[in-house]
């Protein structure tokens, strides 16, 4: 409860003694390239393979005379825009961005460059911390969108050169009965875990103190824990928005 | 002029500093002295505000540092320098991009005015042609000197040195001592200086503080440090065998 209590007053003090808009807009989109552009390698690499993959196995799962191939795709479309491309990668944004933020931080704090800033006069919190946050929950919806795409092209390309399904079921699988809500639910998702992993993530870089060990500690912990407020949070979505 | 009154601080039940008031003078090099792990950079901590004080109260020129509102105890701040022990460069930063840090986010000075005192502060800390460099790739002597740039760029009141020549040879030492003696005189600040060596306190220590386990036993300047009869100070002051040659009989 108490670091819980201290998240909080963490999270309010990011938007307390601001400096100007013009320093934040810098930082922002440096930190857009950080954790955008940076991640667009491992986002287009996972979401090909969970494509294919997620293809092959639905594929392999709904054999029958009395079901049509377009379900392989429709099922596809659904895992992926309901849950793999939101949440999956989340997971794989915590392990890179969120470790990646606990790490900077934590170093920042134990060579004494956070306390330079206090001393400056600068709010550390909001200085460090806000551009990252806002960067995330604009970079990372951006990222699911393209997710969702590769992981459908993903799925297209190994279910048309394998056989298991033809060009014109999959394309018709993924516009069958199409729920317009479930973007808009995906999008909603990627907000909300964006803003957990780079809070968490921030969080405990910011209140690592000791030595090379404790920041190691804390990007670990970093990730744990956004992992953990990622299926929490998931459940609460799907319940709240779906149920 | 800083005056703190009575500043006490524990951690977990333990207490490190007991009641410590006193006061620094502007223009001056004052110097809080003591053996490692007697407090002297958490009295420093609470000094700058990095660590709240349980009791006592700060003044930084008659303005409480304790009482005042978030706002005012920003202003004060914006009027500190500070040179931390690791220097406390940006990684991420040239030396003229950490210089010129406090410029870029505390004024609204043109590019061109702020890179004009970068530059003056760069060669009045004795280093020129190093802008481009990154912390990485300087010495940490260099670190200190571009760490006394960035401190004095936005023109301090105070300025404070935590542990300034440590790490540093002896001559790299005496010389971090005096551009901080002089920077002091010349731009007439409140310099404080935390530090265990005792050629810094023979050389710059015109007011000293020395802490005893969290106390405050002493209070002086380096003419008189070594005519003190305290044994605890003069067990400080004479642990070298320098020190044990220079005055044989407190030796």
């Amino acid at each position: 409860m108490k670091d819980l209590g201290q998240y909080m007053i963490f999270l309010g003090n990011l938007f307390v003694r601001r400096e100007t808009f013009g320093t934040y807009f810098k930082l922002t989109i440096q930190e857009c390239i950080n954790v955008g552009y940076n991640s667009l390698l491992i986002v287009t690499i996972v979401s090909i393979f969970m494509g294919a993959v997620t293809t092959i196995q639905t594929a392999s799962n709904l054999i029958g005379p009395f079901i049509p191939n377009y379900v392989i795709s429709l099922v596809v479309r659904d895992m992926t825009v309901l849950e793999l491309s939101p949440t999956i990668m989340a997971i794989i944004f915590a392990g890179k961005v969120g470790s990646n933020i606990a790490g900077e931080l934590g170093t920042m704090r134990i060579s004494e460059q956070i306390d330079a800033l206090e001393v400056m006069g600068i709010n550390a919190n909001s200085y460090l911390v806000l551009p990252k946050v806002i960067a995330c929950v604009i970079m990372y919806p951006m990222l699911v969108i393209l997710s969702i795409f590769l992981t459908l092209w993903g799925g297209y390309l190994v279910g048309t050169v394998t056989g298991i399904i033809s060009s014109a079921d999959y394309l018709y699988g993924i516009r069958y009965e199409f729920i317009e809500f479930n973007i808009t639910f995906a999008i909603i998702k990627a907000l909300v875990f964006s803003f957990l992993i780079a809070s968490i993530s921030a969080y405990k870089g910011f209140y690592t103190y000791g030595g090379a060990l404790e920041v190691g500690r804390a990007s670990t912990a970093a990730v744990t824990n956004s992992c953990i407020a990622i299926l929490f949070a998931d459940y609460l979505l799907a319940q709240l928005l779906l149920g | 002029m800083i005056e703190f009154q009575q500043i006490s601080k524990s951690f977990n039940k333990r207490q490190v500093l007991f009641d410590i008031s006193g006061s620094f003078e502007k223009g001056k090099t004052n110097l809080i002295i003591g053996a490692s792990g007697t407090g002297k950079s958490v009295l420093l901590k609470n000094i700058v505000g990095l660590i709240p004080p349980d009791t006592g109260d700060i003044k930084y020129d008659g303005r409480s540092f304790i009482t005042c509102s978030k706002q005012e105890r920003t202003d004060i701040r914006r009027e500190i320098g500070m040179l931390f022990q690791s220097s406390a460069l940006f990684d991420s930063k040239n030396v003229e991009d950490n210089i010129k840090f406090p410029l870029d986010v505390l004024t609204n000075l043109e590019e061109k005015e702020k890179l004009e005192r970068v530059n003056f502060c760069l060669e009045r800390v004795g280093l020129l042609n190093i802008n481009k460099k990154m912390p990485t790739e300087i010495s940490g002597g260099m670190k200190k000197r571009v760490g006394i740039a960035r401190a004095i760029v936005n023109r301090p009141n105070y300025l404070f040195c935590d542990e300034p020549n440590s790490g540093l040879d002896p001559q790299t030492g005496i010389k971090i001592d005096n551009l901080i003696k002089e920077i002091t005189e010349e731009y007439l600040i409140t310099t404080v200086v935390v530090t265990h060596d005792m050629n810094s306190v023979i050389e710059i220590g015109d007011h000293i503080l020395f802490i005893f386990e969290g106390h405050k036993l002493w209070e002086g300047s380096n003419k008189s440090i070594t005519k003190s009869d305290l044994k605890e100070l003069n067990d400080f002051v004479f642990a070298t065998k320098l020190m044990k040659q220079i005055h044989p009989l407190k030796g």
